[in-house]
């Protein structure tokens, strides 16, 4: 099971970062979820991978897995939220300010848009 | 305490004559001086226990994890130099009283004079040496502003602008060094430093540290080949120049080397280090000094010289050589104060301090002239003057030294001393004999102000000379014994004899005047050579620094953020890629979990949805189902790996999150046009895959591995329950535990949500983006009529008290049980979304209450509040409590301060995330969006 968690957190890091790399606001909040979901699933499994061993204690309970690790991730995720909803408003900011999706300033026409419509 | 407060004095008093300006120049003038005079008696008070040979130290701790104390302490060569610090600064300040011209700001120059007085005087009284290092970049600091204090002056600026270049160069190497030295001493105490030579001289960092200290030293004295700051640092007012360049500032990195010489001195690499720099320096200086016109250029390039000689004494590392080295400190400080406050007043008298166009001055100004010529016939070493009697025991100095061959040295020091006559006479001779020339104005002798200062100076030149067993011989004692570590008795005699050094010194003289002699035509040879124009050479490097930072800069950030992040993703891979080369490769030995066919199938869907999220990106509504997907399946993943508490928070996230990218994408375009090449996709394939391909294995190698060190976790199973009453181990450490962390994690989330805000309201306020999203609204397509179905709305309306209730179920529980308020803020908040999406924004908003702002607030204040409750029984922060209440049908209930710290958590995270959804929400109002005036819509137009 570990090797399929680690093709998953190593695909996730992949495409999140192909798609930060697309010059566009929107793939790149997407990629940057995927990206936080890879990086949640590393930091969690840092504390290895159990099942049927949740940190509730119990009497009956034949062991434990690590709690350390699913705090951070708790508080990782709630904290993942908060960025992605900054990003995304910053590139309705961008969006409507300049209207133009690039993530690019470039002196290429691709960037022109961005400049020409401020002064507009 | 006396120490220290003769340090802080100056720092203390240097906002009082800029104060005391409204009242008039003299009180500003007189204010300043008060405070050195202040520092001066308190020192005198310390003197007689110094002079007795006492150690004077007090010492105060500021960051003792880091070895930084705030220590002082007053030895002889601290007193030697506090002394000159402190007496020239009152020369200085009076001086410049009357030197200042009206339209200078009195009460800025005299601010930074006393805080570069200051900084000095705590250089020379630091005992500790990071805190040394701190003063001595406020010198560097503090000098910068003084020599750039006519800022309208392009020199001034350009020659503050070196000097700190400069300075705060060497003070950079100086502060490896010292790290250096402090880590082989075991402390940054100069009183434990200075006992440890042997350990320190022979561990392998000494070279290491000797360089970086002396680069640091020689940066500050202006040695060779750093020597050429100082002549542009000319171009500040001359008190400036007497003050800095002559007496303190020059001085520093000489008393560095007096200070560290009973550590550092006596290796080889010191002798040629220090020796070879200052006898290059002395000889350099000398020559080029000698062909100067500028009166002040002449003096700095003679300071060069001087500061040559001291250093090239110090190399010598003997205790005899050291203590000369301490007597010409003194000697120097007074015939070169008193030598450029003269050419200060030549300069303000008579307009000009160009040799070319002054001569006959004596008869003009027989006062100023007394004072130039005891000064520089003391700077030529004429005898009985004080710089007589410091030459001659230089000189016999040299024929002692321990290394070359033995008639360099001494034949070297007469060549300097030689040219050392020759432009002292062209300063006195060109400058007051001669038949007068026509100069700007017509010169006089200045007032008592200008001529008291320097008037003492020579008084003190001819004191020293004539009696310096009496006058002088005492305080150089203490410094040289302070110095050394060895008690010093100097004999100082101006007699000893038919000696070598006497023989030297005759040589120079008669060497000197023969050059003086000579100089029209030596000065035509100079002239006609080439030589490099060191600001040239400096402009020159800068520039290309400058320009090559940044052509570095937009090669690797140009502004576009791809490229940026595409060379961060190489550079990291490649860093990580050098580690894992670097390191054993043996496989982990952890026994694994075996693949079951459930969350292997899960597996599968996951890798496929990321898989598709990628290669369908550019339909932006497939890519985003595709998060959806993947973070569903990780939520199950979670829960089926003994993480139930991410399960749920993972899910009620992934609800929130995917609602806010489609309101987003609501208007953004749908689609991402294909434009990247086919070559510019296999790079980011490329790089995004061997990334992958890295975290991958670094999380295999991570998990087939048991932990390098144990899992501090077992302190938190075994606690959770006595210690913060909870069975659910991530509740406990979320709210108790590491709650500090939890409540700074709240905060930030609050201000993630403000923010938004605050933007949201920038782009309503009236502009293009305001604009825009009106004109986006009009131009969209007619919709589906159907936006508030019924259905929906009585589904919703019904569901919401139920979700209420789960809410609080699960925050009650969390403690013991999977939940807690991070989940029960998020189920709450998409309860309330779900209203808002049956019924509308408009329709929503008018029927609540509570501000989400004042949510947020009232989190982080419960959440603190409880935190701060400890302290009323005296205990940490965030200390938790709890126990159990017994109420009458119910079960033992049980009650935490956790809990209420978690209700602050519900109640930031319910605000936080409603405030996000509401500002996303208003955009699409400004976007035309209608507000309903029913909770569904109802079609009833068309049906009466």
């Amino acid at each position: 099971m570990e090797a399929l968690v680690a093709i998953a957190i190593g695909l996730l890091t992949a495409t999140g970062l192909y798609l930060i790399l697309r010059q566009r606001t929107f793939p790149l909040v997407v990629g940057l979820s995927l990206v936080s979901y890879a990086v949640n699933l590393f930091l969690f499994a840092s504390g290895r991978l159990a099942a049927g061993v949740p940190p509730i204690i119990d009497k009956a309970a034949s062991g434990y897995t690590d709690p350390l690790p699913q705090a951070l991730v708790l508080t990782a995720i709630v904290i993942s939220f908060g960025m992605t909803a900054v990003i995304v408003i910053m590139a309705l900011g961008a969006w409507f300010t300049g209207g133009d999706d690039h993530t690019d300033f470039s002196d290429g026409a691709s960037g022109e848009g961005a400049s020409g419509d401020r002064d507009a | 305490m006396t120490l220290a407060l003769i340090a802080a004095l100056p720092f203390l008093g240097a906002f009082l004559p800029a104060l005391m300006l409204r009242a008039g120049r003299n009180a500003s003038a007189a204010s300043a001086f008060c405070v050195s005079a202040l520092g001066f008696v308190l020192l005198c008070f310390q003197a007689p226990a110094v002079l007795r040979g006492e150690v004077v130290l007090a010492s105060w701790q500021w960051l003792p994890a880091l070895g930084l104390t705030l220590g002082f302490r007053l030895d002889g060569l601290g007193l030697l130099f506090a002394g000159l610090i402190l007496g020239i600064g009152m020369l200085v300040i009076l001086y410049a009283r009357f030197y200042l011209a009206k339209s200078d700001p009195m009460g800025q120059f005299y601010t930074f004079l006393l805080l570069f007085q200051g900084a000095m005087t705590g250089i020379v009284l630091s005992d500790n040496i990071l805190l040394l290092l701190v003063f001595w970049e406020l010198t560097s600091l503090s000098s910068f502003l003084l020599i750039g204090f006519w800022s309208h002056l392009p020199a001034g600026r350009q020659g503050a602008r070196m000097a700190l270049a400069v300075t705060g160069g060497g003070g950079l190497a100086l502060i490896g060094g010292m790290l250096i030295l402090g880590q082989i001493a075991g402390s940054y105490d100069l009183s434990v430093i200075l006992t440890k030579a042997d350990l320190i001289q022979s561990s392998p960092l000494y070279l290491p540290a000797l360089i970086l200290i002396l680069l640091g030293a020689f940066t500050k004295s202006a040695q060779f080949p750093f020597h050429f700051w100082l002549p542009h640092a000319m171009a500040a007012p001359t008190p400036v120049s007497a003050y800095l360049h002559s007496a303190t500032m020059v001085k520093a990195g000489i008393f560095l080397m007096a200070r560290l010489w009973p550590v550092l001195s006596g290796s080889p690499e010191w002798f040629w280090i220090v020796t070879g720099t200052g006898l290059a320096t002395m000889l350099i200086g000398a020559k080029i000094a000698f062909f100067q016109n500028d009166l002040k250029a002449l003096l700095a390039f003679s300071t060069v010289s001087h500061l040559g000689l001291i250093t090239m004494l110090l190399g010598l590392g003997t205790p005899a050589a050291a203590t000369v080295a301490m007597f010409h400190i003194l000697n120097h400080a007074t015939f070169k104060a008193a030598l450029f406050l003269t050419a200060g007043i030549v300069d303000h008298e008579t307009g000009t301090r160009d040799l070319a166009r002054l001569g006959g001055l004596r008869r003009a100004m027989p006062l100023t002239f007394a004072i130039a010529a005891i000064a520089s016939l003391s700077m030529a070493g004429v005898p009985p003057l004080n710089g007589f009697l410091s030459k001659e025991m230089m000189l016999e100095e040299t024929l002692h030294a321990g290394y070359g061959p033995a008639w360099l040295l001494p034949a070297l020091a007469t060549f300097g001393a030689l040219w050392s006559v020759a432009y002292s006479l062209r300063f006195l001779l060109h400058g007051f004999f001669g038949n007068p020339a026509k100069t700007p104005q017509k010169p006089h002798d200045p007032g008592i102000g200008l001529w008291a200062a320097p008037a003492l100076l020579a008084g003190l030149v001819v004191l020293i000379g004539l009696l310096p067993m009496t006058s002088a011989a005492w305080l150089v004692n203490a410094a040289a014994s302070a110095t050394t570590g060895t008690v010093v008795a100097v004999k100082i005699a101006h007699w000893h004899g038919l000696t070598a050094a006497l023989g030297m010194s005759l040589a120079a003289l008669a060497g000197g005047a023969v050059l003086f002699a000579l100089s029209p035509r030596l000065a035509a040879l100079w002239n006609a050579a080439p030589r490099p124009d060191a600001k040239r050479i400096f402009d020159s490097a800068i520039n290309g620094l400058a320009r090559s930072a940044t052509r570095l800069n937009d090669a690797a950030h140009d502004g576009s953020f791809t490229r940026a992040t595409a060379i961060a993703i190489a550079t990291i891979t490649a860093a990580a890629l050098c580690a894992f080369a670097g390191g054993s490769h043996a496989a982990g030995s952890r026994a694994l979990l075996p693949v079951t066919p459930v969350p292997a199938i899960g597996w599968l869907l996951l890798v496929t949805a990321a898989a598709l999220a990628a290669i369908l990106h550019r339909n932006r509504l497939l890519s985003l189902l595709m998060v959806g997907v993947i973070g569903l399946i990780l939520s199950v993943g979670f829960a089926w790996l003994s993480a139930p508490d991410l399960a749920l928070t993972q899910i009620t996230v992934e609800v929130v999150t995917v609602i806010l990218m489609l309101l987003a994408l609501h208007f953004l375009p749908k689609e991402t046009p294909r434009e990247s090449t086919t070559p510019r996709r296999i790079r980011d394939i490329t790089l995004s895959g061997a990334a992958g391909l890295a975290i991958a294995a670094l999380s295999y190698a991570l998990m087939t591995r048991a932990p390098a060190f144990p899992p501090i976790s077992a302190f938190h199973l075994a606690q959770s329950k006595p210690g913060a009453g909870g069975t659910n181990a991530v509740n406990t450490i979320i709210v108790d535990f590491r709650g500090y962390d939890t409540f700074g994690e709240i905060i930030v989330l609050g201000i993630a949500a403000l923010i938004i805000f605050a933007l949201t309201e920038s782009l309503l306020a009236p502009g293009p983006a305001s604009r825009r999203l009106a004109a986006f609204g009009a131009s969209r397509p007619a919709r589906a009529g159907d936006r508030h179905p019924l259905l929906m709305v009585m589904a919703t309306r019904f569901l919401l008290p139920f979700a209420l209730v789960v809410a609080v179920f699960i925050f009650l529980r969390g403690h013991n049980l999977p939940g807690g308020g991070f989940v029960a803020g998020l189920v709450v908040a998409i309860a309330y979304l779900m209203q808002y999406l049956a019924s509308g924004l408009g329709w929503t908003e008018t029927r609540q209450r509570i501000a989400f702002h004042s949510l947020i607030g009232a989190g982080v204040l419960v959440a603190g509040l409880t935190g701060a409750g400890a302290w009323l029984w005296g205990l940490p922060f965030l200390t938790s409590n709890y126990g159990y209440i017994h109420l009458w049908p119910l079960d033992a209930f049980e009650w935490a301060t956790a809990a209420v710290f978690d209700l602050g958590v519900f109640l930031t995270v319910l605000g936080a995330v409603m405030l996000v959804l509401n500002s996303l929400g208003r955009l699409a109002r400004r976007a035309g969006e209608s507000v309903a005036r029913t909770p569904y819509d109802l079609d009833m137009g068309e049906g009466l």
